[in-house]
């Protein structure tokens, strides 16, 4: 037949070749996989065309929310292009694999370098280097420090001939959850000090009392979840030093610089916080809050390898190749720790400097405004004396809605603003929190505020009612959406706070 | 002035450097000043670099990292299909815990637990539960802490003393057991190997378990030969001994390589949750699993084994959400791309793959020993996880078998030799993966740079052979020079992976 196209049956159609794909579309919205429910429940018995596959879980993707105008998260949602480049190219590397991949590793060091000099680590005696090491989180890098701090207490007690059965840890109610979650895997009792009204960090002379011979250490946090101040760690230190020496004990601070490590060095560098101090031996930071790189990397560094038991180290023969291992993970990916060391080296002081001093100089002009409506009460700090995050409430107490009810009416605006209770034991004031991140820029908080007001204008408007009503309908959206997912009952007596506000 | 170029001179340099900086008359990488600085290394510079400078300055250090194709040492993936990568660098900026945010990055974690808890035969009435993690490492860890704490719950209980709990293992487990079992201060019980038996030994195994005894770890897929260990034969011990003393003891399987390659390949081999006393399974997505690094999967069989006290329910940023796991921020692209995996491939792909692995695997072995230099310790036919552990037959020679991988990667091929679990120290192997991407035809190129190997080191003499050793061991030693080592370390330091 000379071009004469043969019209297909029925029939024909429906054939299927041997791997069973329908042979006549393998585009991907013509191909039978269109109309298929996607797999979801066990392993579908055929395979699929890979661009096929591609498109189907992208489409279901782009359910995923808009990141630019989550306002709640302090991961980073932006980096540039070329960092990102970086990160597909390596994705396919091994971190812990050093004999192939030698440099991913030595990029690992370099950053560990700088982020130790960052702290002011003491860089005098060759025999007492800052140690540290990249995590895949700050969770990780706390559980990683919270046992170290537990094995050097332990030794003691042990040459002490004391019990070791009752360790302790000192901290402020207002910790991130991971401190919990260290503290209950790791079966150490939790010493809270409280917060009052008025008073959102440690009180530092309250968290040196809490301390007896079983504290392994005191927590302090630069850079609250909750509010986003700055703990004072030199109070502490003081303190307990006097605390330390009167009872010949040696009791340790580690900080919490989650947020704040990457912060305060750059807005409030006379702020005294690190390891010049005598008592900080552990820090963390999270490279992904304002390390500026997307999620997968935290730091956790030591004073010196006095405070790394040497029994919690492995000496790890990987594949030819002689390590010292401390983490939790092993294998990773390299991307994330590559692309730290491409923002420290991009950036410089003076870029972070730049940066840093926007997302406060925003984050002071949006406090302002709230202020200005006299509408709203702030909690966080200003000019550099925390993070770059507005923390605020509705100032009117008897009215018919909460800041549950705002966060609930932005959503349908498209922001993610949330609102929650304060920790323990302040759970009556409720808050609602604007993260200002690198790429919050000034016109964007203007439409904010433009939003926020005419929430509050139509709350205003609304009566009790109908807002009763709107809550109950978005309780059970939610519990729709979780059907897919074991919900536990929760613990009994969950005495502690149960908002993982992060 | 029409065309003509102006010279600048070097005081127009030098006042341009004042008002531009050094970055006056050349952005490009290779011209510009950080060409010829050092990069920064040990502590912060003070000022910025532009973008594509960075990314290029990094870019280069990087190329002094190895190729992965011939690197034969790890299990991990190092070959994903193109529209995977894409996936996953359109995900990168995503975080995997903000649940509100991202919804439907979480509900493809609960599909792959879904398919995965499935492929393992979790009983279909009950309520198997999983987690996605960063690797086996930690979803060993919250299976030993899930079983650490439901044995003290026991015990309290009974009022008996909860200070001395510990674990039944093989001494051939990867590393990240040992450092669960000391992070958590579990007593290691181990089941030494002997000469000839590399595998877990099902009495001597069960005879170890005693009143303060958590669990027993079997491992399918162990690093050292490939074996799976059997866990049937565990089970059914360790129900009798359960039943006569009235304890619960549980098994967890450690199936990081095992996992994704058992049920395609040795489908009769009954290994997962079809044995009762298998409670909880680890399998890493990122070595049969066929995903890039940063993926792997803790499953229960049901949420009784899963202690309440351990799980925390959080309110992230407005939802609810139980969580039970070591990380808590992390990249939601590796969870992405596993999901990618099983349903772009599906059974029949993955049993493709599988058996063509086996199949070459099953052909190394042939050909090694048809040279009549090489023992072959791992097992055929789909016995074991698809990788060829050998020895040289000849005990008096010169030379050893970390001689002959040092020497092998003169040719670029990275097969790494080890000394052998306790207590058969004595016994050195030499160790190939079989990962998805090397073919028959790599293989047959393998074998012959192998056998030149051979041939220079029979010819080589001893004097020669030493020099060699010492050399690759200070130049190692310099490229350590910035990391910490340890000393003292009194059972196996060998993290074979």
């Amino acid at each position: 037949m000379v071009f004469l196209s043969n019209a297909v049956s029925d029939t024909r159609l429906k054939d299927k070749n041997e791997s069973g794909q329908a042979l006549f579309s393998t585009c991907v919205y013509g191909s039978r996989w269109t109309k298929e429910p996607i797999p979801k429940y066990s392993l579908p018995e055929e395979e699929m065309p890979s661009h096929i596959a591609y498109k189907l879980i992208k489409d279901d993707l782009q359910l995923d929310g808009n990141p630019v105008l989550n306002l709640a998260s302090f991961v980073t949602t932006y980096m540039e292009e070329e960092a990102e480049k970086l990160m597909a190219e390596n994705l396919s590397k091994n971190f812990i694999d050093y004999e192939e991949y030698p440099v991913s590793v030595e990029l690992q060091n370099r950053c560990v370098n700088i982020i130790a000099r960052l702290f002011n680590a003491p860089m005098d005696n060759p025999e007492a280097e800052a140690m540290g090491v990249s995590t895949i989180g700050s969770s990780e890098a706390i559980i990683l420090a919270v046992l170290a701090m537990k094995k050097r207490w332990q030794k003691r007690r042990i040459a002490e001939g004391k019990p070791t059965d009752k360790p302790n840890l000192v901290m402020a109610a207002s910790v991130q959850v991971c401190w919990e979650k260290a503290t209950r895997y790791l079966e150490i009792e939790e010493k809270f000090v409280f917060l009052t009204e008025g008073t959102y960090i440690l009180d530092p002379v309250k968290a040196v009392e809490l301390v007896d011979e079983n504290t392994i250490g005191v927590c302090v946090i630069l850079g609250s979840t909750y509010t986003g101040h700055y703990e004072d760690a030199k109070t502490v230190n003081e303190l307990l030093k006097q605390k330390n020496e009167e009872n010949g004990w040696d009791v340790s601070i580690h900080i919490d610089a989650a947020s704040g490590g990457f912060v305060a060095p750059f807005v409030n560098p006379d702020l005294v916080w690190d390891f010049r101090l005598d008592l900080v031996r552990s820090i963390n930071v999270s490279g992904h809050k304002y390390g500026l790189c997307y999620a997968g990397i935290g730091w956790a560094i030591w004073k010196s390898k006095e405070y790394l038991p040497e029994e919690l180290i492995f000496n790890v023969n990987y594949l030819g190749s002689d390590q010292a291992s401390f983490t939790l993970n092993f294998s990773k990916g390299a991307a994330n720790v590559i692309s730290q060391y491409y923002i420290l080296i991009r950036l410089g002081r003076a870029g972070f400097t730049s940066i840093m001093k926007n997302l406060m100089e925003i984050a002071d002009y949006l406090a302002q405004k709230l202020e200005d409506t006299n509408v709203f009460d702030i909690l966080s700090d200003r000019n550099g004396n925390g993070l770059p995050l507005v923390a605020f409430k509705l100032k009117i107490k008897d009215i018919h809605y909460d800041e549950f009810d705002v966060a609930q009416r932005l959503r349908e605006r498209g922001w993610i603003v949330p609102a929650y209770t304060m920790a323990p034991h302040t759970q009556h004031i409720k808050l609602m929190r604007v993260v200002v991140r690198e790429d919050f820029s000034r016109e964007r908080c203007d439409i904010l505020l433009q939003d926020l007001m005419a929430t509050v204008e139509l709350l205003n408007k609304l009566d009790k009612d109908t807002i009763f009503k709107k809550r109950t309908s978005t309780a059970n959206w939610n519990l729709l959406k979780s059907v897919t997912r074991a919900t536990f009952g929760g613990v009994k007596n969950e005495s502690h706070k149960t908002n993982g506000v992060c | 002035m029409v065309y003509l170029s102006r010279l600048i001179s070097d005081s127009h340099l030098d006042k341009e450097k004042e008002v531009h900086g050094s970055e006056a008359f050349s952005t490009s990488v290779y011209g510009s000043r950080w060409d010829i600085e050092p990069i920064p290394k040990y502590s912060l510079p003070d000022n910025e670099m532009p973008a594509k400078i960075a990314y290029k300055l990094i870019r280069d250090d990087l190329q002094l990292d190895g190729n992965p194709v011939l690197n034969l040492a790890a299990f991990l993936t190092t070959y994903m299909e193109e529209e995977a990568e894409k996936l996953m660098a359109e995900n990168i900026s995503k975080n995997f815990i903000d649940y509100e945010e991202y919804p439907m990055t979480v509900e493809l974690q609960t599909r792959c637990v879904n398919i995965i808890a499935n492929l393992f035969n979790a009983p279909k009435n009950d309520d198997a539960i999983g987690v996605s993690t960063v690797g086996s490492s930690e979803a060993m860890m919250l299976a030993v802490l899930a079983m650490k704490r439901l044995w003290k719950k026991r015990r309290e209980a009974e009022g008996k003393p909860t200070d001395k709990p510990n674990i039944v293992m093989s001494a051939s487990v990867q590393v990240c057991w040992e450092k669960a079992a000391r992070y958590f201060e579990i007593e290691e019980k181990f089941v030494y190997l002997s000469e000839g038996k590399y595998i877990l030994d099902p009495e001597k195994a069960v005879e170890l378990v005693d009143e303060n005894t958590i669990g027993i770890a079997v491992i399918l897929g162990s690093t050292y030969t490939g074996h799976y260990e059997d866990v049937k034969a565990v089970n059914d011990l360790l129900l009798a001994k359960n039943k006569k003393t009235g304890w619960d003891v549980p098994i967890h399987v450690d199936a990081a390589s095992g996992g994704f390659v058992a049920p395609f390949v040795n489908p009769d081999l009954v290994w997962d949750f079809r044995l009762e006393l298998v409670r909880s399974i680890n399998v890493s997505g990122h070595k049969y699993g066929l995903c890039y690094p940063g993926i792997g999967w803790a499953l229960w069989k049901s949420k009784k084994y899963l202690p309440d006290e351990l799980v925390f329910n959080i309110n992230y940023l407005g939802s609810n959400q139980a969580s039970f796991t070591l990380n808590f921020s992390k990249n939601a692209s590796n969870v992405i791309s596993q999901y990618y995996v099983l349903i772009r491939l599906g059974r029949q792909g993955f049993t493709s793959i599988m058996e063509n692995l086996m199949g070459i695997a099953d052909y190394l072995a042939s050909r090694l020993e048809a040279t009549k230099k090489f023992e072959i310790l791992s097992d055929r036919n789909g016995n074991g996880v698809p990788l060829v552990a050998f020895r040289l037959k000849a005990k008096d020679i010169h030379y050893d078998e970390f001689d002959v991988a040092h020497r092998i990667r003169e040719h670029q091929w990275i097969v790494p030799s080890y000394t052998m679990a306790p207590n058969i120290q004595h016994i050195k192997v030499l160790r190939v993966v079989v990962r998805e991407d090397f073919s028959r035809e790599r293989c047959d190129l393998f074998v012959a740079d192998l056998m030149h190997t051979i041939d220079y080191l029979d010819k080589v003499d001893k004097e020669t052979l030493h020099i060699k050793r010492n050399a690759g061991r200070s130049w190692k030693a310099l490229k350590s020079i910035s990391l910490m080592t340890f000393n003292s370390q009194s059972h196996k330091t060998n993290g074979v992976c």
